[in-house]
Protein backbone atom coordinates (compact mmCIF):
# COMPACT_ATOMS: atom_id res chain seq x y z
CA UNK A 1 0.00 0.00 0.00
CA UNK A 2 0.65 3.52 -0.37
CA UNK A 3 2.91 5.13 2.61
CA UNK A 4 1.68 7.98 4.50
CA UNK A 5 3.79 10.63 2.56
CA UNK A 6 1.50 13.53 0.79
CA UNK A 7 2.19 12.58 -3.49
CA UNK A 8 5.01 10.95 -5.00
CA UNK A 9 5.22 13.87 -7.37
CA UNK A 10 7.15 17.79 -6.46
CA UNK A 11 10.18 16.25 -6.56
CA UNK A 12 12.04 18.55 -8.54
CA UNK A 13 13.07 21.73 -6.95
CA UNK A 14 12.25 24.13 -9.30
CA UNK A 15 9.05 23.29 -9.46
CA UNK A 16 7.68 26.88 -7.80
CA UNK A 17 8.16 29.60 -10.32
CA UNK A 18 10.08 32.28 -8.76
CA UNK A 19 7.58 35.29 -8.91
CA UNK A 20 4.66 35.80 -7.86
CA UNK A 21 2.92 37.53 -11.10
CA UNK A 22 3.79 34.18 -13.53
CA UNK A 23 0.99 31.84 -14.38
CA UNK A 24 2.24 28.35 -14.78
CA UNK A 25 1.03 28.24 -18.05
CA UNK A 26 0.30 31.08 -20.82
CA UNK A 27 -1.32 31.03 -24.13
CA UNK A 28 -2.12 33.89 -25.61
CA UNK A 29 -3.42 35.41 -28.66
CA UNK A 30 -2.77 31.77 -30.59
CA UNK A 31 -3.57 31.53 -34.04
CA UNK A 32 -3.28 28.51 -36.32
CA UNK A 33 -4.42 27.20 -39.15
CA UNK A 34 -4.08 24.28 -41.56
CA UNK A 35 -3.66 25.38 -44.87
CA UNK A 36 -6.64 27.72 -45.37
CA UNK A 37 -8.39 26.11 -42.47
CA UNK A 38 -8.13 28.46 -39.45
CA UNK A 39 -8.53 26.20 -36.72
CA UNK A 40 -7.52 28.60 -33.99
CA UNK A 41 -8.53 32.18 -34.18
CA UNK A 42 -6.87 34.27 -31.19
CA UNK A 43 -7.30 31.83 -28.01
CA UNK A 44 -5.81 33.15 -25.11
CA UNK A 45 -5.77 31.13 -21.68
CA UNK A 46 -4.09 31.29 -18.45
CA UNK A 47 -3.74 28.77 -15.62
CA UNK A 48 -2.07 28.75 -12.67
CA UNK A 49 -0.67 26.55 -10.23
CA UNK A 50 -3.55 24.04 -8.61
CA UNK A 51 -6.34 24.87 -11.02
CA UNK A 52 -8.45 22.54 -12.69
CA UNK A 53 -9.12 24.01 -16.20
CA UNK A 54 -11.81 21.94 -18.69
CA UNK A 55 -11.70 22.54 -22.17
CA UNK A 56 -15.33 21.64 -24.09
CA UNK A 57 -16.68 22.32 -27.45
CA UNK A 58 -18.06 20.59 -30.45
CA UNK A 59 -16.02 18.45 -32.54
CA UNK A 60 -13.60 20.43 -35.05
CA UNK A 61 -13.71 23.23 -32.56
CA UNK A 62 -9.90 22.89 -32.15
CA UNK A 63 -10.07 22.29 -28.41
CA UNK A 64 -7.20 19.50 -29.07
CA UNK A 65 -5.30 21.52 -31.78
CA UNK A 66 -4.86 23.91 -28.84
CA UNK A 67 -3.73 21.40 -26.75
CA UNK A 68 -1.38 19.83 -28.93
CA UNK A 69 0.08 23.81 -29.80
CA UNK A 70 0.52 23.88 -25.74
CA UNK A 71 2.57 20.36 -25.98
CA UNK A 72 4.60 21.27 -28.77
CA UNK A 73 3.08 19.11 -30.76
CA UNK A 74 2.23 21.12 -33.36
CA UNK A 75 3.39 24.95 -34.01
CA UNK A 76 0.82 28.22 -34.24
CA UNK A 77 1.84 30.99 -36.48
CA UNK A 78 0.77 33.66 -34.24
CA UNK A 79 0.88 33.88 -30.23
CA UNK A 80 2.86 33.62 -27.32
CA UNK A 81 3.21 30.31 -25.46
CA UNK A 82 5.13 30.38 -21.83
CA UNK A 83 5.36 27.72 -18.66
CA UNK A 84 5.74 30.01 -15.92
CA UNK A 85 9.22 32.00 -16.75
CA UNK A 86 9.72 29.81 -19.39
CA UNK A 87 8.82 31.45 -23.08
CA UNK A 88 8.29 29.07 -25.21
CA UNK A 89 6.98 31.27 -28.62
CA UNK A 90 6.70 34.85 -29.16
CA UNK A 91 5.90 36.91 -31.38
CA UNK A 92 8.32 38.77 -33.30
CA UNK A 93 7.59 42.03 -35.19
CA UNK A 94 6.04 41.37 -37.79
CA UNK A 95 3.18 39.49 -35.08
CA UNK A 96 4.72 35.92 -36.74
CA UNK A 97 5.33 33.26 -33.58
CA UNK A 98 8.95 32.44 -33.43
CA UNK A 99 10.03 29.70 -31.29
CA UNK A 100 12.97 29.50 -28.78
CA UNK A 101 15.75 27.31 -29.00
CA UNK A 102 15.89 23.42 -28.97
CA UNK A 103 17.29 23.34 -25.42
CA UNK A 104 14.57 25.15 -23.90
CA UNK A 105 11.82 23.35 -25.96
CA UNK A 106 13.46 20.06 -24.39
CA UNK A 107 13.25 21.72 -20.79
CA UNK A 108 9.41 22.72 -21.38
CA UNK A 109 8.29 19.24 -21.47
CA UNK A 110 9.84 18.85 -18.32
CA UNK A 111 7.37 21.00 -17.27
CA UNK A 112 4.18 19.48 -18.92
CA UNK A 113 2.76 16.36 -19.56
CA UNK A 114 0.12 14.74 -21.58
CA UNK A 115 -1.99 11.75 -21.74
CA UNK A 116 -3.68 11.12 -25.29
CA UNK A 117 -7.04 9.71 -26.68
CA UNK A 118 -5.44 6.34 -27.53
CA UNK A 119 -2.91 5.98 -24.83
CA UNK A 120 -0.35 5.59 -26.96
CA UNK A 121 1.53 3.75 -24.66
CA UNK A 122 4.92 1.91 -26.02
CA UNK A 123 3.43 -1.82 -26.91
CA UNK A 124 6.52 -3.25 -26.65
CA UNK A 125 7.41 -2.27 -22.83
CA UNK A 126 6.18 -3.68 -19.67
CA UNK A 127 3.85 -1.50 -17.34
CA UNK A 128 6.58 -0.68 -15.29
CA UNK A 129 8.87 -0.26 -18.45
CA UNK A 130 6.70 2.42 -20.00
CA UNK A 131 6.75 4.31 -16.54
CA UNK A 132 10.65 4.56 -15.96
CA UNK A 133 11.75 4.80 -19.69
CA UNK A 134 11.62 8.28 -20.23
CA UNK A 135 12.85 9.39 -16.41
CA UNK A 136 16.04 7.26 -16.61
CA UNK A 137 16.73 8.13 -20.51
CA UNK A 138 15.52 11.71 -20.98
CA UNK A 139 16.08 12.96 -17.08
CA UNK A 140 18.79 11.04 -16.26
CA UNK A 141 17.15 10.01 -12.65
CA UNK A 142 18.08 7.25 -10.25
CA UNK A 143 16.81 3.64 -11.18
CA UNK A 144 16.10 3.51 -7.40
CA UNK A 145 13.97 6.61 -6.81
CA UNK A 146 12.14 6.02 -10.30
CA UNK A 147 11.24 2.72 -9.50
CA UNK A 148 9.84 2.93 -6.10
CA UNK A 149 7.66 6.21 -7.49
CA UNK A 150 6.32 4.09 -10.63
CA UNK A 151 5.35 1.24 -8.23
CA UNK A 152 4.03 4.06 -5.94
CA UNK A 153 2.13 5.48 -8.89
CA UNK A 154 0.92 2.46 -9.79
CA UNK A 155 -0.76 1.66 -6.60
CA UNK A 156 -2.30 4.99 -6.59
CA UNK A 157 -4.06 3.95 -9.68
CA UNK A 158 -5.27 0.65 -8.57
CA UNK A 159 -2.61 -1.09 -10.48
CA UNK A 160 -0.32 -2.55 -8.33
CA UNK A 161 0.93 -6.35 -9.50
CA UNK A 162 0.91 -5.26 -13.35
CA UNK A 163 4.53 -4.24 -13.35
CA UNK A 164 5.19 -6.68 -15.85
CA UNK A 165 2.38 -6.67 -17.91
CA UNK A 166 2.52 -5.31 -21.31
CA UNK A 167 0.15 -2.85 -22.22
CA UNK A 168 -2.04 -5.40 -24.63
CA UNK A 169 -3.05 -7.47 -21.25
CA UNK A 170 -4.65 -4.75 -19.72
CA UNK A 171 -8.03 -3.26 -20.67
CA UNK A 172 -8.31 0.28 -21.89
CA UNK A 173 -9.06 1.99 -18.83
CA UNK A 174 -5.84 0.33 -16.94
CA UNK A 175 -3.92 1.25 -20.42
CA UNK A 176 -4.86 4.49 -19.69
CA UNK A 177 -4.08 4.34 -16.23
CA UNK A 178 -0.61 3.57 -16.95
CA UNK A 179 -0.63 6.72 -19.72
CA UNK A 180 -1.42 8.81 -16.47
CA UNK A 181 0.95 7.04 -14.34
CA UNK A 182 3.55 7.37 -17.09
CA UNK A 183 2.88 11.37 -17.67
CA UNK A 184 2.98 11.48 -13.47
CA UNK A 185 6.37 10.00 -13.10
CA UNK A 186 8.14 12.66 -15.05
CA UNK A 187 6.97 15.52 -12.19
CA UNK A 188 4.97 17.71 -14.70
CA UNK A 189 3.97 20.91 -12.84
CA UNK A 190 0.76 20.36 -15.76
CA UNK A 191 -1.11 17.63 -16.70
CA UNK A 192 -2.54 17.72 -20.16
CA UNK A 193 -5.98 15.24 -21.08
CA UNK A 194 -6.99 15.08 -24.86
CA UNK A 195 -10.37 13.31 -24.45
CA UNK A 196 -8.85 11.02 -22.11
CA UNK A 197 -11.90 8.65 -21.85
CA UNK A 198 -12.94 9.10 -25.69
CA UNK A 199 -11.57 5.54 -26.63
CA UNK A 200 -13.54 4.06 -23.38
CA UNK A 201 -16.65 2.58 -22.45
CA UNK A 202 -18.98 3.89 -19.96
CA UNK A 203 -17.32 1.43 -17.18
CA UNK A 204 -13.77 2.43 -17.55
CA UNK A 205 -14.84 5.71 -17.95
CA UNK A 206 -15.46 5.84 -14.46
CA UNK A 207 -11.88 3.90 -13.53
CA UNK A 208 -10.23 6.66 -15.55
CA UNK A 209 -12.27 9.73 -14.48
CA UNK A 210 -11.72 8.50 -10.73
CA UNK A 211 -7.99 8.93 -10.73
CA UNK A 212 -8.15 12.50 -12.57
CA UNK A 213 -10.24 13.42 -9.90
CA UNK A 214 -7.92 11.87 -7.57
CA UNK A 215 -5.18 14.25 -8.48
CA UNK A 216 -7.56 17.16 -8.33
CA UNK A 217 -8.10 16.61 -5.14
CA UNK A 218 -4.49 17.13 -4.76
CA UNK A 219 -4.56 20.21 -6.10
CA UNK A 220 -2.56 18.51 -9.55
CA UNK A 221 -2.51 21.26 -12.01
CA UNK A 222 -4.49 19.93 -15.03
CA UNK A 223 -5.54 20.86 -18.47
CA UNK A 224 -8.73 18.87 -19.49
CA UNK A 225 -10.21 18.52 -23.23
CA UNK A 226 -13.50 16.44 -22.32
CA UNK A 227 -16.93 15.69 -23.43
CA UNK A 228 -18.06 14.39 -19.96
CA UNK A 229 -19.58 17.20 -19.14
CA UNK A 230 -20.90 15.90 -15.41
CA UNK A 231 -17.45 14.94 -14.85
CA UNK A 232 -16.06 18.46 -16.14
CA UNK A 233 -18.69 20.19 -13.60
CA UNK A 234 -17.35 18.36 -10.57
CA UNK A 235 -13.88 17.87 -11.03
CA UNK A 236 -13.13 21.60 -13.02
CA UNK A 237 -12.75 24.91 -11.08
CA UNK A 238 -13.01 26.26 -15.01
CA UNK A 239 -14.81 25.59 -17.99
CA UNK A 240 -13.78 27.24 -21.37
CA UNK A 241 -16.09 26.41 -23.78
CA UNK A 242 -14.56 26.69 -27.60
CA UNK A 243 -16.26 26.57 -30.95
CA UNK A 244 -15.02 27.71 -34.06
CA UNK A 245 -11.78 28.28 -33.45
CA UNK A 246 -12.67 30.95 -30.34
CA UNK A 247 -13.54 30.79 -26.71
CA UNK A 248 -17.08 31.75 -26.99
CA UNK A 249 -17.56 31.26 -22.99
CA UNK A 250 -15.38 30.74 -19.93
CA UNK A 251 -16.37 30.93 -16.42
CA UNK A 252 -16.48 28.77 -13.04
CA UNK A 253 -17.51 25.37 -13.77
CA UNK A 254 -21.00 25.76 -11.61
CA UNK A 255 -22.35 29.06 -13.09
CA UNK A 256 -20.95 27.91 -17.05
CA UNK A 257 -22.72 24.44 -16.96
CA UNK A 258 -26.02 26.06 -14.94
CA UNK A 259 -26.02 29.28 -16.02
CA UNK A 260 -24.30 30.00 -19.65
CA UNK A 261 -24.92 33.15 -20.79
CA UNK A 262 -24.18 32.68 -24.74
CA UNK A 263 -26.56 31.43 -26.85
CA UNK A 264 -24.29 28.80 -28.06
CA UNK A 265 -23.23 27.55 -25.54
CA UNK A 266 -26.11 27.09 -24.45
CA UNK A 267 -27.16 24.92 -27.41
CA UNK A 268 -24.31 23.07 -27.40
CA UNK A 269 -24.76 22.18 -23.93
CA UNK A 270 -28.65 21.06 -24.40
CA UNK A 271 -26.54 18.56 -26.70
CA UNK A 272 -25.21 17.38 -24.33
CA UNK A 273 -28.01 17.90 -21.65
CA UNK A 274 -28.40 15.01 -18.77
CA UNK B 1 32.68 -35.40 -53.05
CA UNK B 2 30.97 -34.50 -49.66
CA UNK B 3 34.28 -33.06 -48.28
CA UNK B 4 34.50 -30.88 -51.22
CA UNK B 5 31.10 -29.79 -51.50
CA UNK B 6 31.68 -29.52 -47.63
CA UNK B 7 34.14 -26.72 -48.35
CA UNK B 8 32.01 -24.92 -50.87
CA UNK B 9 28.85 -24.92 -48.09
CA UNK B 10 31.65 -22.65 -46.40
CA UNK B 11 32.11 -20.32 -49.01
CA UNK B 12 28.00 -20.15 -49.37
CA UNK B 13 27.88 -19.75 -45.99
CA UNK B 14 30.03 -16.73 -45.64
CA UNK B 15 28.99 -15.43 -48.44
CA UNK B 16 25.53 -15.76 -46.87
CA UNK B 17 26.38 -14.19 -43.71
CA UNK B 18 28.59 -11.30 -44.79
CA UNK B 19 25.71 -9.91 -46.75
CA UNK B 20 23.43 -10.42 -44.22
CA UNK B 21 25.80 -8.22 -41.77
CA UNK B 22 26.00 -6.13 -44.70
CA UNK B 23 23.16 -5.79 -46.09
CA UNK B 24 20.80 -5.30 -43.08
CA UNK B 25 22.53 -2.13 -41.30
CA UNK B 26 23.17 -1.02 -45.08
CA UNK B 27 19.30 -1.23 -46.32
CA UNK B 28 18.42 0.94 -42.70
CA UNK B 29 20.72 3.36 -44.09
CA UNK B 30 18.96 3.28 -47.39
CA UNK B 31 15.40 3.55 -46.21
CA UNK B 32 16.45 6.34 -44.31
CA UNK B 33 17.70 8.27 -47.73
CA UNK B 34 14.10 6.95 -49.64
CA UNK B 35 12.25 8.89 -46.88
CA UNK B 36 14.36 11.82 -46.87
CA UNK B 37 12.82 15.05 -46.96
CA UNK B 38 15.91 16.11 -49.00
CA UNK B 39 14.16 15.62 -52.65
CA UNK B 40 17.26 14.86 -54.68
CA UNK B 41 18.37 11.92 -51.83
CA UNK B 42 14.90 10.50 -52.23
CA UNK B 43 15.01 10.46 -56.27
CA UNK B 44 18.69 9.26 -56.01
CA UNK B 45 17.66 6.19 -53.90
CA UNK B 46 14.72 5.38 -55.52
CA UNK B 47 16.48 5.35 -58.66
CA UNK B 48 19.51 2.96 -56.68
CA UNK B 49 16.33 0.77 -55.65
CA UNK B 50 14.74 0.23 -58.84
CA UNK B 51 18.14 -0.59 -60.71
CA UNK B 52 18.56 -3.47 -58.21
CA UNK B 53 15.45 -4.67 -58.15
CA UNK B 54 14.51 -4.25 -61.59
CA UNK B 55 17.47 -5.98 -62.81
CA UNK B 56 18.73 -9.86 -62.34
CA UNK B 57 21.46 -10.20 -59.61
CA UNK B 58 23.62 -12.47 -61.74
CA UNK B 59 24.17 -9.61 -64.24
CA UNK B 60 24.59 -7.40 -61.38
CA UNK B 61 27.20 -9.72 -60.26
CA UNK B 62 29.00 -9.55 -63.43
CA UNK B 63 29.09 -5.75 -63.52
CA UNK B 64 30.20 -5.12 -60.14
CA UNK B 65 33.25 -7.46 -61.11
CA UNK B 66 33.89 -6.10 -64.83
CA UNK B 67 33.45 -2.55 -63.94
CA UNK B 68 37.00 -1.98 -62.53
CA UNK B 69 38.43 -3.34 -65.25
CA UNK B 70 36.38 -1.92 -68.15
CA UNK B 71 35.08 0.73 -66.76
CA UNK B 72 38.47 2.10 -65.09
CA UNK B 73 41.24 0.11 -66.72
CA UNK B 74 41.81 -1.17 -63.02
CA UNK B 75 43.66 -4.43 -63.24
CA UNK B 76 41.68 -7.04 -61.43
CA UNK B 77 43.27 -9.98 -59.14
CA UNK B 78 42.03 -13.13 -58.72
CA UNK B 79 40.64 -12.15 -54.72
CA UNK B 80 38.65 -9.67 -56.24
CA UNK B 81 35.90 -12.44 -57.14
CA UNK B 82 34.24 -13.11 -53.32
CA UNK B 83 35.23 -9.06 -52.73
CA UNK B 84 32.63 -8.35 -55.95
CA UNK B 85 30.24 -11.09 -54.76
CA UNK B 86 30.03 -9.89 -51.63
CA UNK B 87 29.68 -6.02 -52.73
CA UNK B 88 27.09 -7.13 -55.32
CA UNK B 89 24.98 -9.16 -52.72
CA UNK B 90 25.19 -6.40 -50.07
CA UNK B 91 23.87 -3.91 -52.60
CA UNK B 92 21.28 -5.75 -53.95
CA UNK B 93 20.14 -6.95 -50.91
CA UNK B 94 20.13 -3.58 -49.14
CA UNK B 95 17.44 -2.26 -52.07
CA UNK B 96 15.33 -5.37 -51.19
CA UNK B 97 15.76 -4.75 -47.04
CA UNK B 98 15.29 -1.06 -47.79
CA UNK B 99 11.85 -1.20 -49.05
CA UNK B 100 10.96 -3.91 -46.03
CA UNK B 101 12.31 -1.34 -43.76
CA UNK B 102 10.55 1.59 -45.14
CA UNK B 103 7.22 -0.54 -44.86
CA UNK B 104 8.05 -0.94 -41.07
CA UNK B 105 8.34 2.11 -40.51
CA UNK B 106 5.41 3.67 -41.98
CA UNK B 107 3.29 1.39 -40.18
CA UNK B 108 3.96 2.90 -36.99
CA UNK B 109 1.67 5.03 -35.72
CA UNK B 110 2.20 8.57 -35.33
CA UNK B 111 0.88 8.47 -31.72
CA UNK B 112 4.16 7.00 -31.10
CA UNK B 113 6.67 9.34 -32.15
CA UNK B 114 4.10 12.12 -30.56
CA UNK B 115 4.22 9.86 -27.01
CA UNK B 116 7.94 9.63 -27.05
CA UNK B 117 8.42 13.45 -28.50
CA UNK B 118 6.36 14.63 -25.19
CA UNK B 119 8.02 12.49 -23.11
CA UNK B 120 11.27 14.52 -23.82
CA UNK B 121 13.35 11.54 -26.35
CA UNK B 122 14.95 12.73 -28.53
CA UNK B 123 14.52 12.07 -32.26
CA UNK B 124 16.87 9.70 -31.88
CA UNK B 125 16.05 7.77 -28.67
CA UNK B 126 12.56 7.88 -30.13
CA UNK B 127 13.65 6.09 -33.01
CA UNK B 128 16.19 3.64 -31.68
CA UNK B 129 13.96 2.66 -28.43
CA UNK B 130 10.88 3.52 -29.35
CA UNK B 131 10.28 2.46 -32.62
CA UNK B 132 12.55 0.10 -34.40
CA UNK B 133 11.94 -2.40 -32.07
CA UNK B 134 8.10 -2.65 -33.15
CA UNK B 135 9.06 -2.55 -36.87
CA UNK B 136 11.59 -5.23 -36.32
CA UNK B 137 9.07 -7.11 -35.10
CA UNK B 138 6.36 -6.28 -38.27
CA UNK B 139 8.74 -6.87 -40.70
CA UNK B 140 10.14 -10.19 -39.47
CA UNK B 141 8.18 -12.73 -41.46
CA UNK B 142 9.06 -10.28 -44.48
CA UNK B 143 13.23 -10.62 -44.06
CA UNK B 144 12.74 -14.17 -43.48
CA UNK B 145 11.50 -14.74 -47.00
CA UNK B 146 14.49 -12.36 -47.80
CA UNK B 147 17.47 -14.56 -46.01
CA UNK B 148 15.74 -18.00 -47.34
CA UNK B 149 15.92 -16.80 -51.19
CA UNK B 150 19.66 -15.19 -49.87
CA UNK B 151 20.43 -18.59 -49.28
CA UNK B 152 19.47 -19.78 -52.62
CA UNK B 153 20.95 -16.74 -54.25
CA UNK B 154 24.57 -17.88 -53.24
CA UNK B 155 24.53 -20.02 -55.83
CA UNK B 156 24.53 -17.11 -58.63
CA UNK B 157 28.10 -16.28 -57.49
CA UNK B 158 28.89 -19.75 -59.57
CA UNK B 159 28.80 -16.84 -62.67
CA UNK B 160 31.69 -15.55 -61.29
CA UNK B 161 33.80 -18.94 -60.55
CA UNK B 162 33.57 -18.26 -56.55
CA UNK B 163 34.53 -21.88 -55.44
CA UNK B 164 31.10 -22.01 -53.39
CA UNK B 165 28.52 -25.33 -53.04
CA UNK B 166 26.82 -25.13 -56.66
CA UNK B 167 30.51 -24.04 -58.34
CA UNK B 168 31.85 -27.01 -56.66
CA UNK B 169 28.38 -28.95 -57.35
CA UNK B 170 28.77 -28.07 -61.07
CA UNK B 171 32.62 -28.96 -61.53
CA UNK B 172 31.95 -32.48 -59.37
CA UNK B 173 28.90 -33.25 -61.63
CA UNK B 174 30.89 -32.35 -64.77
CA UNK B 175 33.92 -34.46 -63.65
CA UNK B 176 31.64 -37.56 -62.76
CA UNK B 177 29.54 -37.60 -65.10
CA UNK B 178 26.92 -38.16 -62.80
CA UNK B 179 23.62 -36.13 -60.61
CA UNK B 180 24.75 -36.67 -57.12
CA UNK B 181 26.56 -33.88 -56.33
CA UNK B 182 23.97 -31.74 -57.79
CA UNK B 183 21.54 -33.51 -55.64
CA UNK B 184 23.72 -33.51 -52.52
CA UNK B 185 24.19 -29.95 -52.76
CA UNK B 186 20.08 -29.06 -53.14
CA UNK B 187 20.18 -30.99 -49.50
CA UNK B 188 22.41 -28.69 -48.41
CA UNK B 189 20.70 -26.06 -49.20
CA UNK B 190 17.42 -27.24 -48.06
CA UNK B 191 19.14 -28.06 -44.51
CA UNK B 192 20.41 -24.77 -44.55
CA UNK B 193 17.14 -23.16 -45.19
CA UNK B 194 15.41 -25.14 -42.58
CA UNK B 195 17.54 -24.34 -39.92
CA UNK B 196 17.10 -20.43 -41.16
CA UNK B 197 13.38 -20.71 -40.78
CA UNK B 198 13.91 -22.44 -37.06
CA UNK B 199 15.90 -19.97 -35.93
CA UNK B 200 13.96 -17.22 -37.58
CA UNK B 201 10.62 -18.77 -36.19
CA UNK B 202 12.07 -18.58 -32.73
CA UNK B 203 12.84 -14.81 -33.13
CA UNK B 204 9.65 -14.17 -33.82
CA UNK B 205 7.90 -16.47 -31.28
CA UNK B 206 10.24 -14.34 -28.62
CA UNK B 207 8.60 -10.83 -29.80
CA UNK B 208 4.68 -12.38 -29.44
CA UNK B 209 5.03 -11.36 -26.10
CA UNK B 210 3.11 -8.53 -26.99
CA UNK B 211 0.78 -7.36 -29.90
CA UNK B 212 -0.72 -4.07 -30.74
Amino acid sequence: MNEAKPKPSAKVSDQKPTREQKHLLSLEHIKKSFGDARVLKDISIKVDTGEVVAVIGPSGSGKSTLLRCATLLETFESGRLAYGDLTIAENDANGCAVYASKAVLKHAKTRFGLVFQNFNLFPHYTVLHNITAAPLRVQKREREEVVALAQSLLDKMGLAGKENMVPCELSGGQQQRVAIARALALNPQVLFFDEPTSALDPELTREVLNVIRDLAAEHMTMVIVTHEMSFARDVADRIVFMEGGVIVEEGTAASLIANPQQERTKAFLSHYGE
Amino acid sequence: MLGMLGEGFIVSLQIFCLTLLGSLPLGLLVAFGRMSRIKPLSIAVQIYISVMRGTPLMLQLMVVYYLPYFGFGIGIGDSYRFVATIIAFVINYAAYFAEIYRSGIQSIPRGQYEAAGVLGYSRAQTFFSIIFPQVVKRILPAVTNEVITLVKDTSLSFVLSVPEMFTTAKAIAAAQKSMVAFAVAGVFYYVFNAVVAFAMNLVEKKMDYYHE
